[in-house]
């Protein structure tokens, strides 16, 4: 039941050189996939390109041709208030649920705001914040 | 256990190394009495054939290089007459000029023993069809293992190169038990089989090669097996000690270099001093009975290193590791020595990287810095930051246990590092020295 809350998350190895990340969203451009989210993490010369899409095989198919390194990571999206305070009530709530976030990115849509999380079992998570009545949102808004 | 020269094969080392000193002061001697060029190379270093009185008094002497062939061409350096000469050789140098070699038939006869040696210590012998599908020509490899395959008895076939089918045919209907070719060509040859319903463990006899004039590896040769049920030899030797000489015997486990025939020594290329077995460096070559052109100290400019211990075929002669790349390829890296293929080995051992890297080296102050862009194989990718970082780390400890130095590793995209054909150019060197 907690199946529709899984998103997939693609995660895109890219060098930290100029242009590298508008080659990125040029592949996205080309294949008519609209970005959701989107984050880039950065270790010392190379980082990670995370971004939620609309239709992630399309584009998972369409890197993996032109020989990016890249994987699917499920990640889960937390509908959070659009007022002062919202992220520090879901941070709070995830907390004391004992669900332990290795990274986190926001992004706005529309009237609400949302925290894109990556834990460590996803399911299981998605589980506990639904029984605790904070909302998710389903996968099928961001991956059609 | 068969041998063809059981006595020298199998010389208790202390003994081989009295008949390597006498032959050395024989060669040395004769040397400084006929030979121009020797005479006065010798007398630059200040040395005089008197002054050879063990093996060991053979680092007294100078080095010869390809350049010395080169610069004396066409025949320079033959110090017989010209009567007494019954082959010449010549290699494309890649080069100016080529290199011409020549032999006598004393020559010809212990290159000959030499292959025959091998290819005895291979468990080839009168029972045996030998297909040469190296180049006959001016190029050795075709004749070398021609003699040395009629010397042991086997039934040779001088196939030549090109006309893979043809080739599978000759193997088929002639029965060719054994195949001499480059490590290429043969591993072209299992694809050329499996496209003509050719099966070479049902279908043949061929169940050994001898595979040489190029580099290749022990991961091609477990290919090779699988492939083909073929158990494949490495053979290693050049024109200018004679041609294709050398094979790992049985066991496997590095090619044995006759010791009455050749004296083996590995040497620091930028100093010169002879290494330990077990260190790597560069092969130099002395041929101790070598008549019309004799090589002493001859820097093949091959890495490589002196395996230690006995082999337990009961050869005593030294073995020698596969050719590791070339000494021109060597870098520096503060002070120590470093090779692009221990760099490579080192690379292949870790799943998660592909086989395509650079070099950078660079300096700031007075210390070099080597940084190592190796590409990330498509299915090791990780979301995990931590995780990448640590394969990083992991490479990057690898390296520095591989090589005595430390590098830094960089993480590359998959294809986003130049490719090569033919001879790659791995390395970039900032340094201004
Ligand atoms: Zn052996």
């Amino acid at each position: 039941m907690t199946e529709k809350y899984i998103i997939k998350q693609l995660s895109i190895f890219s060098e930290n050189k100029a242009g590298k990340l508008a080659a990125i969203a040029k592949i996205f451009l080309d294949t008519g996939v609209s970005i959701q989210a989107f984050n880039i993490a950065e270790a010392n010369n190379f980082g990670v390109v995370r971004a939620i899409v609309d239709k992630p095989e399309v584009a998972f198919n369409e890197f993996a041709k032109q020989n990016y390194a890249l994987q699917y990571t499920d990640v889960l999206a937390i509908k959070m208030k659009d007022v002062p305070g919202g992220l520090y009530e879901v941070a709070n709530l995830l907390g004391g649920l004992g669900i332990n976030i290795e990274y986190a990115y926001a992004f706005r849509s529309g009237e609400y705001g949302a925290l894109i999380v990556k834990v460590t079992n996803p399911r299981e998570a998605a589980l506990k914040i639904v029984e605790a009545g904070i909302e998710l949102l389903p996968a099928k808004d961001y991956n059609f | 256990m068969a041998y063809y020269n059981e006595k020298i094969e199998t010389m208790p080392k202390g003994e081989l190394a009295k008949l390597q000193y006498q032959e050395l002061k024989k060669l040395v001697t004769r040397l400084y009495d006929s030979s121009a060029f020797y005479h006065k190379k010798m007398d630059e270093t200040g040395v005089k054939p008197a002054d050879i009185t063990s093996i060991t008094d053979i680092t007294k002497l100078p080095f010869m290089k390809k350049t010395d062939l080169r610069d004396n061409y066409p025949d320079g350096l033959v110090c017989v007459p010209h009567d007494d000469l019954v082959r010449y050789h010549v290699s494309s140098g890649t080069t100016g000029k080529p290199t011409v070699v020549a032999y006598t038939q004393n020559d010809i006869d212990l290159w000959s023993e030499c292959v025959a040696r091998s290819l005895v210590s291979c468990g080839i012998g009168k029972k045996d069809v030998l297909q040469v599908c190296y180049g006959y020509g001016l190029f050795t490899g075709g004749l070398g293992l021609h003699y040395g395959g009629e010397k042991v008895g086997a039934t040779v076939i001088p196939a030549s190169t090109g006309n893979s089918e043809r080739q599978i045919e000759l193997i088929q209907d002639l029965k060719t038990t054994v195949i001499a070719c480059t490590p290429s060509y043969f591993v072209h040859l299992i694809d050329v089989a499996k496209k003509m319903g050719v099966d070479f463990k049902k279908d043949t006899l061929l169940r050994t090669a001898i595979l040489g004039a190029e580099p290749w590896t022990d991961a091609m040769r477990r290919y090779i097996y699988a492939e083909s049920g073929v158990t494949a030899h490495n053979i290693f030797g050049t024109s200018e000690i004679s041609g294709p000489m050398f094979t790992d015997c049985s066991e496997l486990n590095g090619m044995h270099i006759c010791g009455d025939i050749a004296y083996t020594e590995i040497i620091d290329p930028k100093t010169g001093e002879q290494l330990p077995p077990g260190e790597k460096g560069e092969l130099t070559i002395t041929v101790l009975k070598k008549e019309a052109i004799p090589m002493i100290r001859y820097r093949i400019g091959d890495i490589t290193s002196i395996i230690e211990g006995d082999c337990a075929c009961g050869r005593t002669s030294p073995r020698i590791d596969r050719l590791q790349g070339r000494v021109d390829d060597m870098l520096i890296i503060r002070g120590i020595n470093v090779f692009p293929s221990a760099i490579e080995h080192a690379l292949l051992k870790n799943p998660y990287l592909t086989s395509h890297f650079m070099i950078e080296v660079s300096r700031t102050g007075p210390l070099d810095d080597m940084l190592v862009k190796v590409e990330l194989k498509p299915d090791a990718m990780t979301d995990s930051i931590t995780g990448l970082m640590e394969m990083q780390m992991r490479t990057e400890r690898a390296l520095r246990d591989a090589l005595n130095v430390s590098a830094k590793i960089e993480l590359c995209p998959p294809n986003s590092l130049p490719r090569f054909e033919g001879k790659a150019k791995r390395v970039i060197d900032h340094r201004v020295i």
